[in-house]
């Protein structure tokens, strides 16, 4: 029943010598090969490998040595490079790929002592919210499995919440590590901006993107998060600014938590289901002496439609590197250099990846710049706005996290809009920088419901103790889909 | 904002990919809605609003002492490399 063990709970096991590291491994190595047919949620999964980690990890144990995550099991989402491994990023273009190099994020937590399990799939590119566009196929939802993960990290969700590992890596470009977490009833955290490093992620907006982590707990996404956090020179946009001790900080009290609640957030659009059980989690917060208000975001509307305009953007810009020369997917027999780039893109890209960089070639393209790119950034400026004008009145922000619980398979897959306000409630925070968690909050219709929780500029540790209260007080984190439970 | 199959076309061409003919409709199709939803902007007053450079406030970009830290392992990054030479990536004829 190792699989039950939340990632604290196996650290103290490890380290006690209950279970060696190489039990462990073996343990969801055997799970992932059980389950891993049905869900479709890795992209590689790297057997050998692992049980060599994992036995060197026990050496390191067993004298006295190791990192503050020595013998885990973790996976990676395939966003992540990964040194001598596959790194495909969901995508056809990227399928031969053997990165050179670790992310630093990946190399944070080899350093830290984790066991490396496998690579998640994603939707291609990290951009979708279903896994649906995956080169790989969809992910299914272990709740449902006519029903999908979400996305973009929707096999990292997936693999946690069917208990295939215990923590899993994913980023978070407009909710896509929030919004699966809350449609499989993960606990998944997307940091502040320039909090961990985007040096070896596969970039997608790069004003935007941000690493984090999916756990079963708050305390185990605590406990990664203190690892994978930290100034990075290589990035430039990683922030110099110390690392507080998250796990030492859970035992904070939620009582006099000033708590805001958008009335945007509860307008036409949300499910009424999920309504009431985002309700009843901020319920939770009030008994255990939290003060409620309501607060507002008027600009909220603009989320969305400015984020479609900077994301597809910077997609395109960022996207344009792959052209057929000197990594990735090459058309075979060229005539000339520019039928190279057209066939190797055009074959490479899935139909999602080609509508984005679509969008963000003509935005950005003369005569529309300002009209559109430009506008963008303004509204982006006002979204931000007023995130700071309600964190002057409150402590964190409380709403859903998505407008529904999972939706079924192909559902929505073909009106890119309606997929794209799947993320409504997600996306602000991007824009604005912020960091944002995804807690599970209870079910509807037998389907996980996420609690969001929006906290301000480094704040982590206090949502990470906001949470962790709240998952003293419930079980809905340590539930388990049925067919998965054994 | 309604795209024709024409101007499908030619965005494709600037952003250097090959769309089937018998896609085109559909492209025509999202992006028009795509552009359409995103033309709610509009409607936004931002007149007297700065254009956001980065979302932290008043960060400013690090430097760092102008020292070599890293090699470039060419050979070992050539090996994903769809075809190379000497070294060199080959691509079709340039010049003629």
């Amino acid at each position: 029943m190792l699989h039950k063990k939340t990632l604290a709970e196996l650290a103290r096991d490890l380290k006690a010598r209950k279970v060696s590291s190489e039990e462990l491994t073996r343990a969801f190595l055997e799970r992932i090969e059980r389950f891993n047919p049905k869900l479709n949620a890795f992209i590689s999964v790297l057997k050998d490998s692992a049980l060599v980690e994992a036995r060197a990890s026990d050496k390191r144990i067993a004298a006295g040595q190791g990192g503050p995550l020595e013998g885990l099991p973790i996976v990676h989402k395939d966003i992540f490079c990964t040194e001598g491994v596959r790194t495909t990023c969901g995508s056809k273009m990227l399928d031969n790929f053997v990165s050179p190099y670790d992310a630093t994020v990946v190399e944070r937590l080899k350093k830290a002592g984790t066991v490396l399990l496998g690579k998640a799939n994603m939707d291609e590119f990290a951009m979708g919210s279903s896994n649906e566009t995956s080169f790989y196929g969809p992910v299914k939802n272990p709740w449902d499995e006519t029903r999908v993960p979400g996305g973009s990290s929707g096999g990292s969700a997936a693999i946690v919440a069917a208990r295939l590992a215990p923590a899993a890596t994913a980023t978070d470009t407009g909710g896509s590590i929030r919004q699966p977490a809350a449609l499989v009833g993960a606990t998944g955290i997307k940091p502040t901006y320039g909090r961990v490093s985007r040096y070896g992620i596969v970039a997608f907006a790069s004003s935007l993107d941000q690493a984090g982590i999916i756990t079963y707990s708050a305390e185990d996404a605590a406990m990664v998060m203190r690892v994978m956090a930290g100034h990075d020179e290589r990035d430039s946009t990683s922030v110099d600014k110390p690392v507080p001790d998250y796990v030492a900080g859970l035992g904070e009290s939620v009582k006099g938590l000033r708590i805001g609640v958008p009335k945007e957030f509860f307008d036409k659009g949300l499910d009424a289901k999920v309504a009431a059980a985002v309700q009843d989690a901020i319920g939770v917060y009030k008994k255990l002496g939290a003060s409620v208000q309501e607060v507002s975001l008027p600009n909220f509307w603009l989320s969305v439609p400015t984020y479609y305009v900077v994301a597809p953007a910077e997609c395109s810009s960022n996207l344009a590197r792959f052209d057929g020369v000197r990594y990735g997917h090459r058309c075979t027999d060229p005539v000339d250099l520019t039928d190279l780039y057209m066939r190797s893109r055009g074959e490479g890209f899935g139909a999602e990846v080609k509508r984005r960089i679509m969008t963000g070639t003509y935005v950005l393209s003369a005569g529309y710049y300002d009209a559109y790119y430009l506008k963008a950034q303004k509204t982006r400026s006002l979204i931000r706005q007023d995130f700071l004008e309600a964190f002057r009145q409150v402590d964190v922000i409380m709403g859903p996290t998505a407008p529904g619980t999972a939706f079924k398979l192909g559902e929505k897959t073909d009106d890119p809009i309606t997929m794209y306000l799947n993320d409504i409630y997600a996306n602000g925070v991007n824009l604005a920088g912020l960091p944002g968690m995804s807690i599970p909050a209870g079910f509807v219709d037998g389907l996980p419901v996420g609690l969001q929780i929006i906290g301000n500029y480094f704040d982590e540790g206090r949502m990470l103790a906001a949470a962790h209260q709240y998952q003293q007080q419930t079980d809905w984190h340590v539930r388990i889909p049925k067919n998965y439970e054994n | 904002m309604s795209l024709t199959p024409d101007d499908v076309k030619a965005i494709a061409r600037l952003a250097r990919l090959a769309i089937a003919e018998q896609d085109i409709p559909a492209y025509a199709k999202n992006l028009s809605s795509i552009l359409e939803f995103v033309a709610q902007l509009e409607k936004a007053d931002t007149a007297s609003v700065q254009p956001m450079a980065h979302p932290l406030v008043g960060l400013t970009q690090p430097m760092r002492a102008d020292t070599a830290v890293a090699q470039v392992d060419r050979d070992r990054y050539q090996q994903n490399a769809p075809q190379v030479e000497a070294g060199l990536y080959l691509v079709p004829k340039v010049v003629e």
